[in-house]
């Protein structure tokens, strides 16, 4: 048609790699890492590990899946792990326990338990949610000070005791496992699973995206921008709440701060994954890199000799990489090409 | 002859650019312009949008560095890297969005960037002392420990004229500046920039107002089609030349509302749509009752500031009045959200496009959002969204015609029309417009005449609320006028002009 100098024909491909480097960068360091790993340890790279590492991330991938709602509004949720502690010290303590731990000991049903501990989380979510769209407190701070009061239940709860027992269901979906396969990571599969059919197939899910990506544009679209913001916040806490629940069997006992360590790495995995902390980029396939990327990290690291110290210095290089090209990929796009206005 | 090269040659050009083209991503902008600009001059730019006055402009400010051609300043090659560069060399630019600071002092924005300090401390005093003399030889009397964000946008505009001249500019580059102007503060700007004029300086002037160039400018040069059509001496043109050298032939609607008078015709047997009655928020507007009729263009005019946007925002719900009412089909209706505005049949479209379209989708994602609880309960059918935003996209000729490519590979007119085409699949039964044309080149307006009076001719009721005279008088059947936030002045079925309707409000 038109005469194209070469440099230009050479456009497509980088301009392709140009707009997927949030989606081509987080794969690549994938793949890298597993090669790394692959040749550096010969424990690594087997049938045996590969179960490790998808049990590994499992409690961090269910509360992953709720937080990718809030991070693709461009809100953030700094109250899940708690909230997660919270659900797993509730299911626990409306079960009866060995007698020598002073709790509630209600002789309830395991599913009025997990129903309580569902209604705790869901409440709490609501809570978060009132905060942020009704009072209007922005989610960081309103998230902030409901980790603290997250955290202030699972101490009244508990008062420095660890609890054991949990209802049967939780135990198999949290320890169990079927034909090999554990329960946990079945469950993950399914949150993910739905996760990403909420957001790419329901109105809801782009919803969620078009609030993220302008939220102004889709309040004067007629979207009840409130309501969006509000239920990512609760399907955050419900996730998180599953994700207690199951990290209370998968640990073997339920007691204070037991999923401090969650925060950053599900916050890590979404964001590694590549999902726009600027809202309205990204999905559920994006976490689920950033969870194999932090599930093949932590667990690599433990193949090779390297000081354990240094693996903390390792995870936040990472995640501070991550980060940058995060926030490059967000610059890319906004300015794709230099436009005439 | 002779005298007449004499002439030429005193009048030595302070810039002068040759053959400038640039192009992005493989669209021309700017075909091999040449472009003067002398001493002590004040140069009109005229052109519809993307007809290249822009790009010329960010050239010279150093915004766009890489283009084809020659810039030379007082005879000497000049190439600049940034923008900081072109202001080094004395270059200055204000931009249509001010930028401003507008929590810091009036004295902390003219010095923005350069503070004189004492001991390594801001000295306030000298910042104050300087600030005010500075403003005062603009001929602004103003106390510079006010907070910029406390004055009117004019004088905002001027001191921020103040700091560009201050941080020693002898080119001031001037985008759009009478747009969020009222007549007097026009005038004011006009007296500061005629005496900015006197000391020597030159000014570059890109207006969309015809009058306002023509009334300011020495020189005028035309741009169309990313080529500068034609330079001439304001003194020996008029209105209607100019009009004639933008856009050519065939956009008689339009010219109409830029010179002559029309009349106003409105039917006041027709069913009332949606009556607002005695309608309060805030300082923004109070009492403000009118009825709005089907098949009619209810144009809403009044000064920047004097409360029409928010009335407009007051309409779809999305400020929630503390007095009066709203009834629609009479019904009277509260709106908490915007969603419930939509749901009650009331669409909106406000005046920035930032603020209602999503860059990073397609643009049938853009159109479909409108109204994808109509199309769908829980699950999206994309083949359905794609169709109906094929449908629009063909209706309201949106180029280019894919409902696939991501809305920020159009241009802004086409852009303006997504936005308008998400509340046309299932029409609402009141379109609130706000600014509808602004920053549009004739065009584009014209494309947007003829897309609301076939709406309005569909039976929709359709409030217009604009700040420019042109656009009200272009699209209303009837018009009323607000001033400081109350409803002053109607005018149904009569002959208005422009200066009828500036002098009512």
């Amino acid at each position: 048609m038109l005469y194209q100098p070469t440099a230009d024909r050479a456009m497509p491909i980088r301009t392709f790699l140009k707009h997927q480097m949030r989606n081509v960068a987080p794969f690549v360091t994938l793949i890298a890492l597993l090669a790394f790993f692959g040749v550096a340890s010969p424990s690594f790279a087997t049938m045996d590990n590969a179960y490790n590492i998808l049990t590994q991330i499992s409690v961090a991938g269910i509360m992953a899946v709720g937080l990718t709602f809030v991070i693709l509004c461009a809100e953030i949720d700094l109250s899940f792990a708690a909230i997660a502690n919270a659900a797993g010290i509730a299911v626990a303590y409306f079960t009866v326990q060995e007698s020598y731990v002073n709790v509630a000991n209600m002789p309830l049903s395991g599913a009025v338990a997990v129903c309580l501990a569902l209604l705790t989380c869901v409440a709490l979510g609501l809570i978060n949610a009132f905060g942020l769209t009704v009072i209007g407190i922005p989610s960081f701070i309103m998230t902030l000070a409901m980790m603290q009061i997250a955290a202030g239940i699972c101490a009244l709860l508990v008062r420095g005791q660890i609890l054991y027992a949990v209802p049967d269901v939780v135990k198999t979906l949290g320890s169990g496992s079927i034909g090999g396969i554990p329960w946990i990571v079945i469950v993950l599969a399914i949150f993910l699973l739905v996760g990403h059919l909420v957001l790419t197939y329901t109105r809801f899910g782009r919803y969620v995206y078009m609030v993220g990506g302008n939220r102004e544009a889709a309040e004067y679209s007629g979207v009840n921008v409130k309501w969006v913001l509000a239920a990512v916040l609760v399907i955050s806490a419900v996730c998180s709440g599953v994700a207690g629940m199951l990290g209370v069997a998968y640990f073997g006992s339920a007691q204070q701060n037991e999923f401090d360590g969650y925060l950053l790495d599900a916050i890590a995995a979404v964001v590694v994954g590549g999902t726009s902390l600027f809202g309205g980029r990204g999905g559920i396939g994006n976490t689920i890199i950033g969870l194999c990327i932090l599930g093949v990290l932590n667990n690599g690291l433990d193949h090779v000799e390297i000081d354990s110290f240094l693996k903390i210095l390792i995870r936040g290089l990472i995640l501070l990489a991550a980060l940058i090209i995060n926030v490059y990929a967000q610059n890319l796009r906004a300015t794709p090409i230099e436009s005439p206005d | 002859m002779a005298i007449e090269r004499e002439a030429a040659a005193k009048r030595k050009p302070r810039l002068r650019m040759e053959a400038v083209s640039k192009s992005f991503g493989g669209v021309a902008a700017l075909r091999g312009v040449d472009f003067e600009l002398q001493e002590g001059e004040i140069h009109g730019l005229v052109g519809e949008n993307g007809a290249g006055k822009s790009t010329l402009m960010k050239i010279i400010a150093g915004v766009h560095t890489n283009y084809q051609g020659r810039m030379l300043i007082d005879g000497h090659e000049a190439r600049f890297r940034s923008a900081r560069d072109a202001l080094r060399a004395g270059i200055g630019m204000v931009h249509q969005e001010l930028s401003v600071v507008p929590d810091l002092s009036v004295a902390e924005n003219v010095y923005l960037g350069h503070q004189p300090t004492k001991g390594g401390c801001v000295d306030w005093k000298a910042m104050q002392a300087g600030a005010r003399t500075q403003l005062e030889s603009l001929g602004i009397a103003i106390d510079p420990r006010l907070p910029m964000g406390s004055l009117p946008i004019g004088l905002q505009q001027l001191i921020e004229l103040a700091r560009v001249l201050f941080s020693g500019a002898r080119i001031v580059i001037l985008d759009e500046p009478t747009s969020a102007l009222s007549p007097p503060e026009v005038h004011r700007l006009f007296e500061v920039l005629r005496g900015v004029r006197a000391s020597g300086r030159s000014i570059i002037f890109i207006s969309h107002f015809l009058d306002d160039i023509l009334s300011i400018s020495d020189t005028v040069t035309i741009f169309r089609n990313g080529r500068s059509v034609i330079s001439e001496e304001a003194g020996h043109i008029d209105k209607a030349w100019v009009i004639e050298r933008m856009i050519g032939g065939g956009h008689e609607e339009l010219e109409e509302s830029y010179t002559g008078s029309i009349a106003l015709q409105s039917d006041p047997a027709a069913p009332v749509v949606m009556a607002v009655n005695r309608l309060g928020f805030g300082r923004a507007f109070c009492e403000m009752s009118m009825e709005l009729r089907a098949g009619e263009v209810l144009g809403v005019y009044g000064f920047m500031g004097c409360g029409q946007i928010e009335f407009a925002r007051a309409l779809f719900g999305k400020v929630r009045p503390q007095s009066g009412s709203v009834s629609i089909g009479g019904k009277s209706v509260r709106f908490r959200n915007t969603a419930a505005a939509k749901r009650a049949g009331v669409a909106f479209v406000p005046e920035s496009r930032r603020s209602m379209l999503f860059y990073q989708e397609p643009v049938f994602k853009n159109v479909s959002i409108g109204m994808l609880g109509r199309i769908s309960r829980v699950l999206l059918k994309p083949a359905v969204e794609r169709d109906l935003a094929g449908r629009q996209v063909k209706a309201l000729n949106i180029r280019p015609a894919n409902v696939g490519v991501l809305l920020r590979g159009l241009s802004g007119g086409n852009q303006q029309k997504v936005a308008l085409a998400k509340w046309l699949i299932y029409p609402p039964k009141v379109l609130v417009l706000s600014e509808p044309t602004r920053g549009m080149d004739v065009g584009a307006k014209d494309d947007v005449v003829k897309i609301v009076r076939s709406l309005r001719d569909k039976g929709l009721a359709i409030v217009v609320v604009s700040a420019e005279p042109e656009t009200v008088l272009s699209l209303a059947d009837r018009i009323v006028v607000m001033k400081k936030g109350r409803l002053v002045r109607e005018f149904a079925n009569e002959v208005i002009s422009k200066d009828r309707l500036l002098e009512a409000a």
